[in-house]
Order: structure tokens, then sequence, then C-alpha cells
């Protein structure tokens, strides 16, 4: 770890303030990803503004059909909210199962969400969901929101305060954890609601999470596992590495949508 | 005493210190004044160093200095010693390069150190170690055998022809071509033996510290044999001499072999405390672990059996290429030889056997023993072959072991392949094994496996492995340069009290507990009387260590007679007490008793009377009641047994689940039951993982792909199905407690196993054998590519 300088605002503003005044200045949410990045020396900000003294990023609320979740929301939080499992179980039974436990208790949703880990869960929800994210300045559709392999539309200094989720009819998430890393090597989000019918793959993609259009045609016509038969997926914009090959993640999808599709009822 | 003694499963002592954050591992020692060392490493695979520029890093703050091979070879230090030497066909030795211990001129495999950053932190020696500017002129890599061996492959070093450390061969070439030229059948197999990466849950560590006034240096390291260390890094390396040189491994947190072996960065510390005149830290990190301790396995293999027409094996041939890596590790040479070849009997009554084994330098880390070393490699080979053997002859796979196993009343027994194997009872393992795995219902299960949609196979391994390495001379006329004897020094305290002294080494296996209930058995006091030191050449007799399951039969053995030696004279103490003759004193329970009397004195008193001598035969006795004892074993010790494997297989992804593990092992007698059952559970862990989940991955450059948790998989305790552990034992005949050893049979075991289990279960899909790693992509492809021919159609 190279030296840095430690910030910890109260508020949003301060947090904004800070990350404006340095370009080399770094957010950190949960610091799942950043701090063993920065142990291993990959990363050298000048300073380092850590938003979990920001009160006002945390908490679930629900209201409408909309479940909102702030940025600093733990997963463990969200996996264990009363109200989130009875909206969105899906959601609920996603976030406990990134990670483990110590991962669980420190990670957060806007920090999943802002680093873009092809590999991480939550941006799969976010797609399947048809989500909304909130940043200390804007609204951003998840359609929109994830722009490639660890990169999103998110302008320096940028901020995730919160994400909603409109409540589905049905929802379901089923993912194939990499061997040895545990991250999603496969994870398919398949829902029906105000959104419309949406499969979302994380894990599988080399620009990270994206829609299954092919699935979700399939699925609009008839909500059934059936329909998904012979919907194969285009290998060229797939993820190849040593535990599974572009050719094994597409077969993957395939059977990880099946059993979403059966989860989700 | 009789719950605390053999046979009573004991709690360990010193667990409380290991799972309360208290044990006392290297790096919990900080030494006044301490610096800290950084390791530049090779981030090339093959290289040649144009020039080094250390100016900047010496410069930088904090640094107390900063070396480089040069350094080293200026003071005449020497390389990195080999401690086996195997010959060629023609009786030539093997190549043995020289492994210095920072590179000169050249590096060899990405992790090879290049130079030493000693700074008054970490953090500071860190920073400057990015200061250090290599010169690199880029080599062609070849890092893997197939690489290594190609026409116009690269040089790994610029003086060894094709790579080839070794060409050698074990047994009767001619009596087994013979038997293949008159064979009924023969079943062949080609498989690969996967590279591993050890990942003890403790990183290496060392702390080298100079006393300027005495002259001595300390070394503390994360190591299964400190004399071994102090012997090989004195002598050969450092040229210090044994009795200015003091070697400590305290508490060392899992080594699996890994830590046998002597290291650069353990001299480097050693060496630069004197240049320094200040004590030395190193501390692995977890990727350097992956980059620089020594990787286990790596063979390629091609194996042919020859049998009758009742399916008897007449004939063994087999031909293997094993990975040496870089450089050779200390007792590398011997691991695909004399403790790989030799075994290829298994239980097995295989008349003529005969091996040839090709020792090849490529551009990867230095191969080494790794939990088996070469037993496991063995035994997967021969219990894949043998179930070939099994579809050759349209037999079943129990049937054609039975058929094969060495009778219980042949012992002993003469292998063609050098080993004289002393006791065992092969039918009697795979009975109790069959019966507690429930083999005859397994057709059942797969039945209703089927029905739930999952594909679910059964695997048999009826093992053999040698362990309590070994007899001395034998192993010198084999190459090794080392004796394999073991030594105990037992200390009565004059208040009764018992101090053993042990040249064994604990790290995880539980020696604390296991010797003190054998010396409580023996003695006849409380366990907590009794302590048992061991890791540090100060204060223990010169011994070689722990590794090969020898802890107990060969240490073990020292202590037994260490033990009796301190009962004779305590009987002659006695006798003079009790006036008495000592032909009539008997020991028993803690007491010397005169025989058919009431009179007699408790331990204690005899202990005080040896150290009072007030009242005592000093004409005939020395005072004192301590004695030393040095064991060489008369032979090796030669666990066996049966693992029996379930597994069911997702077709839709691959996923393999181990559902049922059945070990049913003969490990000669047990001290304690718990700490058995744990070594066992542990080691088909380890075996599970080979057969699963673990594989070392270069790329065709040489870079570790593979070299971090993220991409090489370790078993969790979620991979893991209950691991059934029973015994059914014969005892050893050589030594005084006719135990055997039981630190690896699980790993050496299990993996045939799950294998055999995994091709079962894809019985219907065209294969016969599967290599290591059975992963869910690998599995996935299969049924991918082989669809089931339908029954009946």
């Amino acid at each position: 770890m190279y030296e840095f300088t430690y910030h910890r605002p109260g508020s949003i503003a301060d947090a904004v303030k800070l990350l404006a005044g340095d370009p080399d200045a770094r957010p950190m949410s949960g610091g799942m990803t950043l701090i063993p990045t920065l142990k291993q020396r990959l990363a050298r900000p000048t300073s380092v503004v850590d938003l979990s003294g920001i009160a006002e990023l945390k908490g679930i609320t629900v209201s409408g059909g909309t479940v909102k979740i702030g940025g600093m929301t733990t997963h463990a939080a969200v996996a264990t909210s009363a109200e989130v499992q009875k909206a969105i179980p899906a959601l609920a039974k996603l976030a406990a199962h990134i990670g483990d436990n110590q991962v669980r208790n420190r990670g957060t949703i806007g920090g999943s969400v802002a680093n873009h880990d092809p590999a991480a869960d939550y941006p799969g929800a976010l797609l399947g969901l048809g989500a909304t994210v909130h940043t200390d300045k804007r609204t951003i559709a998840a359609d929109d929101f994830f722009t490639g392999m660890f990169s999103t539309a998110l302008n320096p200094g940028e901020i995730v305060t919160a994400v909603s989720f409109p409540v589905p009819e049905k929802a379901a998430y089923a993912k194939f954890p990499n061997p040895a890393s545990r991250y999603a090597m496969v994870g398919v989000f398949v829902a029906k609601g105000p959104s419309g019918v949406r499969v979302a793959v994380t894990g599988a993609g080399a620009d990270g999470a994206f829609r299954h259009k092919a699935m979700e045609e399939a699925l609009a016509t008839k909500w059934s596992a059936s329909a998904l038969e012979g919907i194969t997926t285009p290998q060229d914009t797939l993820n190849g590495d040593i535990h599974a090959s572009k050719e094994y993640r597409a077969h993957l999808i395939g059977v990880m949508a099946r059993r979403a599709l059966a989860a989700a009822g | 005493m009789g719950f605390e003694g053999i046979g009573a499963s004991v709690k360990r002592r010193e667990d409380l210190r290991f799972l309360s954050g208290r044990g006392n591992y290297t790096d919990d020692i900080n030494r006044p004044g301490q610096l800290h060392a950084v390791i530049v490493r090779s981030p090339h695979p093959h290289a040649r160093i144009t020039a080094i520029d250390t100016a900047a890093a010496r410069a930088a703050p904090g640094v107390a200095a900063v070396f480089v091979g040069e350094d080293m070879a200026a003071e005449n230090i020497g390389g990195l010693p080999c401690g086996w030497q195997v010959k060629n066909k023609d009786g030539s030795p093997m190549a043995e390069p020289p492994h210095p211990v920072l590179a000169i001129g050249k590096v060899r495999h990405v992790g090879d150190p290049v130079a030493v950053v000693i700074a008054e932190t970490k953090a500071q020696a860190r920073d400057a170690a990015e200061l250090v500017s290599v010169t690199y002129e880029e080599l062609k890599g070849a890092p893997t055998l197939e690489a290594a061996l190609k026409p116009g492959a690269p040089a790994v070093h610029d003086d060894v022809p094709g790579n080839v450390c070794y060409d050698w061969h074990l047994g009767d070439k001619d009596a087994t071509d013979a038997a293949f030229a008159g064979a009924h059948k023969v079943a062949r197999l080609e498989l690969v033996n996967n590279r591993l990466i050890p990942n003890a849950m403790e990183p290496r560590a060392a702390v080298g510290e100079y006393d300027t006034m005495s002259g001595e240096y300390t070394l503390y390291t994360t190591s299964q044999n400190p004399h071994v260390i102090r012997l090989l890094m004195g002598a050969f390396v450092l040229h210090i001499p044994e009795h200015k040189l003091r070697v400590v491994a305290p508490d060392v947190g899992g080594g699996f072999g890994s830590k046998i072996y002597h290291y650069a960065e353990e001299a480097i510390v050693t060496w630069a405390s004197a240049k320094v005149k200040r004590p030395v830290k190193w501390t692995a990190e977890r990727t350097e672990s992956f980059m620089s301790d020594a990787h286990g396995r790596d063979h390629v293999t091609v194996a042919e059996m020859a049998m009758d027409a009742n399916g008897k094996f007449l004939g063994l041939r087999v031909r293997t290429l094993a990975n040496m890596g870089a450089y050779l590790s200390t007792f590398a040479p011997c691991v695909p030889t004399y403790l790989y070849a030799t075994l290829l009997a298994g239980t097995y009554t295989t008349p003529a056997i005969y091996a040839e084994v090709k020792a090849v330098f490529t551009n990867s880390v230095p191969v080494d023993a790794y939990r088996g070393a070469g037993r496991p490699e063995a035994t997967f080979l021969l219990e894949r072959l043998v179930d070939q053997c099994a579809i050759e002859m349209g037999l079943d796979r129990v049937e054609i072991r039975k058929r094969n196993f060495i009778p219980s009343s042949a012992f002993p027994y003469q292998t063609p392949v050098a080993l004289q194997y002393d006791s065992g009872d092969y039918g009697a393992t795979l009975e109790a094994c069959l019966k507690a795995a429930d083999w005859a219902g397994f057709e059942a299960r797969r039945a209703e496996a089927k029905a739930r949609g999952k594909l679910r196979g059964i695997g048999i391994s009826t093992y053999l492995e040698a362990c309590g390495i070994a007899p001395s001379a034998v192993v010198g006329s084999l190459g090794a340069r080392a004796g394999l004897y073991e030594v105990a020094n037992i200390r009565v305290n004059p208040t009764g009290s018992i101090t053993v002294f042990t040249g064994t080494h604990s790290h995880g296996q539980g020696h604390e507990t296991t010797f003190a209930q054998l010396m409580a058995d023996k003695f006849g006091i409380p366990m907590d009387q009794i302590e048992i030191v061991h890791g540090d050449t100060a204060r223990i007799p010169f011994g070689m260590g722990t590794y090969g399951s020898r802890s107990l039969a060969v240490g073990g053995s020292a202590m037994v007679k260490a033990a009796d030696k301190i009962i004779a004279k305590g009987k002659k103490i006695a006798a003079h007490l009790l006036e008495a003759d000592a032909a009539d004193i008997e020991f028993k329970d803690g007491r010397f008793q005169v025989a058919g009397t009431d009179r007699a004195k408790a331990l204690a008193e005899i202990s005080l009377t040896a150290y009072v001598p007030h009242n005592y035969p000093i004409e005939e006795l020395e005072p004192g009641l301590e004695e030393t004892a040095f064991y060489d074993p008369k032979n090796f010790t030669f666990p066996g047994g049966c693992h029996i494997a379930e597994v069911e297989i997702d077709p839709d992804t691959g996923v393999t689940h181990v559902v049922n593990f059945t070990a049913v092992d003969d490990v000669g007698r047990v001290i304690n039951p718990m700490i058995v059952e744990g070594q066992i559970q542990g080691g088909v862990a380890q075996g599970i993982g080979q057969a699963l989940l673990e594989t070392c991955v270069y790329d065709e450059d040489g870079q570790l792909i593979s070299g971090s948790m993220m991409d090489y998989t370790m078993p969790r305790a979620d991979d893991l199905p209950n691991i059934s552990v029973g015994t059914a034992i014969t005892l050893c005949t050589h030594n005084p407690l006719g135990v055997k050893g039981c630190g690896e049979v699980g790993a050496i075991g299990s993996p045939p196993a799950v294998i055999g289990a995994v091709v079962d279960a894809l019985k219907d899909h065209g294969v016969r054998h599967i290599d290591m790693p059975a992963t869910p992509q690998k599995v996935w492809g299969i049924i991918n590519a082989n669809r089931p021919r339908m029954a009946a159609e």
C-alpha cells in the first residue's frame, strides 16, 4: 500500500467537495475491491474518501412499488431486510450469496455497481429489474449505467447515492460461482414486471453485465422454460478463462436462465 | 492413566493456543533492532540479467542495504544444495546445475529471487524494492514438460542438454517384456498427475540474527526440520560452523512438505543479518508463496499392465516424465524415483515391473515432495490402471483387485521393485470399507439419483504406501545425502516430571499430545507431567524432522528406546533403595516394585534420588536420570487400505459433488484415534482437492496464471463431504510400537477413488479415464461431446 490521505466526510456535499478538489482522490464504499487493490500497489490515489460516515447514504425504503436502497447499504443489510425479502425476495437472496460473511458485512450496493466488476452479482439485478441509479447529480437508468467492464456512466467524483428497484411480479437469480473465487462465473437474473420481461447476465460478458434480448423476446411471448429451448448465446462477446471457456459460459447462461425461471415460478 | 495413554482420544493440548491466537509463529517473532527484507523477484519466466541498478533503492528512505547475487558470490556464498543424487540408467550422476541464492546472470522462473532490499520498515523496503532497476533480455520460456522436451527447446540451464536432469529406471526390463509377450490382454493408460501448489495456511517467514559478540547466528524459520536447515545452510551455503548457528522452527502453521526444503530467503536473512549487524525479517506475501514455495506432483505417464486369462497381473510397464521446475529443490530428485517407482507393486502380486522416469528442467517453480510425495502419483496411476484392467477383462473392479491382492499369509512380501512389505491385510480393509460404504447397495442409490437428474458414480482405491522414512543405509545406497534415523532425549526432572526433546517437528500434527500420551503410557504418570519440546537446534539433539509420515514410527520409536533406558536405570536405583536385585524390579504404573512384594518406589522418588544421590550406588551408576536414544528404522512402514468415493454429477453444468467418502485404513497401532481421524480427513480433503479442484496453470510463455486464490481452487468446507474414517490394523513388525503412520494416507489413497467415481458416473458417455482435476468445465465438455448411446435402441 502506498501512502495516501484518508478522509471520512459526514455528508454527501463534503464528499463531493473532497473528490472534486483532487482528481487523484478515490471514493471508498465498502472497500472490498479498493483495499486489495491498494494492498497490491495496483492503485496509487492521493487520498481515499471513505463514505462510511455519511448517514444519508444508508438505509432501505419501500414505497409505491419501489425498493430504494442507499448506496452505502451493506449486502448483509439487504439480505436480512424483511422489507426487501417481502418485496423482491430475489434481490435479498442475491445479496445473501455475495462473497462471504465478511464481504457481505463490509461491501455495499453503491460500491458494487460503481465498480462494475464483470463478475459482480448486483449489476445483474439492476439490469434484470430495470433499476434506476441515483447519484449526487442525477438519475441514470440501469440500461444506460453499465458501459463496459469496470466502466460505468458515472463521471469522476460522482457518487452513487441510492439504487431504486421497481417491485416485479416475478423474479429470480441463478448463479454459477467460479470454483476458485466464488464470484459469479455466470449469473442470470430473470424478471417480469413493470419494466417488462427482462433477462440479465452477469459474470459472462466481456463488457460486463448485459441483457439477453433473444431470451427476453422468447419469455415475453411465453413465460416458461420451454420458451428458452433452442436459444443460444453468441460467444464472441463472452469471457473465456481457465475456469470456463466462452463455449462453456454460453452453455451455462442457458442452464442458469432455466433455473432462474424455475425459481421465479 | 488408561484414558490418557495409548488408544485414548485425548483432545489436542496445542489447540488452545492455536485456536485462540496465542501461537508463536515465526512472523510473531520480533527481535530488537529488527530490519525488514523484501525480495525483488523475476517477472519473467526466462531471461538474462544484463544489468541491475540498485543506486536509487539504496538511497531511498530507511534503506539499510540492497544485495544482489554478485554480492553473495563475491563472498563465496554457495548455491542451495540438493540432498539427493539420482543416477542415470548408465550409472552417471544426474545433472545438478547451480542454484544461486540470488540469481546470477539468468532468471529461470517467475518469482526467481534477484535482489533483496533491507529497510527499517516493511513499507520502506517495498517502496525501495520498486526502485531496483533490473534490465532483462527476455528469452523464450519452457514451463511445461512438453515445451521443455521439444526439439530446439530453450535451455533452462545452458549446460544441461535437452533439459534432462536424469533418465532413470527401476526393475527388470527383460522379465517385464517377457510378461507382456505372453499376455492374454494388456490394459494401457496415459495420464497426467496435475501440478499442485501447497498453500500452507501460514506463509513462509524467516528472521536472521547475528550476535556480533559471540559470532553466533540464529535463524527463526518456518521449517519442518530445523537441523536439516542448519546442516545444509551452514555447511553448503553460508559456511557457518554448526556450533555457531542455531535454527529455531517455532509454531509452524502447516507444511505438507513445502517447508522441508532449504529456501533462498533463509540464507538471505541469515547472511544479511551479519552484513547489516541487525536482525532481518522476511515474511512471504501469499502471492510470493504461490511463486516460491516448492510445488508438487506434475507427471505425465504412460502405463501398461499385462494380464493372463484370469485377470492376474503379469507385468507392469511405466514411463514417466517428471517436472523438476527450474532448479533442484532439496529432495526433488527422489520424489519421482525412489518414492514413486518403488510403490508400483501396490497391494498386488505383479511379478515383473519396469519403470522409466525422465526428470526435466522447466521454467517453473521447483517441484518437490508434497503430502504423499511420489506415492500419490504411483497410487493414482496404479489404481486407475487396475480399473482399466477390469474394463479390459470384463471383470468387476473389486473382483480384479481381490484376484491380485498379496495374500495376508505372504508377509513379509518382497516386491519386484525393491521394497519388502512387513505386514498388511488388504482383504480385511477392503471388506470393511465395502461394508461401511454399502458398496452392494450402490445401484439403488444410482437409480435414485438418476430420478433426480443426477449422474451418480462410485470409485474404489485399494492403495498401499511406504512411509516412516527410512533405514539410513538403504536411502544412502539410493542417493540420499542424509541419514534418516530419529532421536529423542528424555529428561526426568528431579521431582519426577518429564521433558522430552524430540528431533521430529510438529506443524499441525498434534505431536505435543500424541507423544505425551505415549510417554504417559510408558511412564505411568499423567500427561500434564510431560512436556514435549521440538523445533530448536539449541535444545533438541540432532534430529531429521517431520515428513513422510515418520514422526511416530521413527521419532516415537526413538522415544520408546530412550524411555526403556530410563526405566532400566531406574530399576538399578530402585534395587539399591529397596535392597533387592535389579532383575527382580518391575516397573508398572509409575512405580518400581520388587516382584511379588508391596515394596515399591515411585518414579519421582527414584528421580529425586538420582539428582540428590546421598544414598546411591555411586560406584556403579552415574547420578541423574536423562537418556538419549537414536533409532534407525529397520525398514519402511507400509500403511494401506481402501478408500471408496461416491459422487454425483449435475449433467447440465458438469459440477461434481463428492457425496460420500469412506476410508478404512491400516495405519498400524493407533495412539490417538481422534488425531488419526483428523489426519486422514485432512489428507482426503487434499486428495479431493487434487482430484476435483486444484491445478497449477502456466501459460505457454511461463507466466503463472493460477497465481492467487482467485484462480487456484483450494478446497473449502462446502466442497467436502463427511469423511468416514475407520481402521482395520495389522501391526508393523519391526518397530517397538507397531505403528505405521497416518499423515499421508488420505492424500495418497483418495484421488483415484474420486476419479474412479467420476468415470463410473459417466460410464455411458464413452470415457474410461479423466485427468485431474475433474472440473465442471472438463466434465461438462465430456458430457457434451459424448452424448450417451440410448440403451435398447
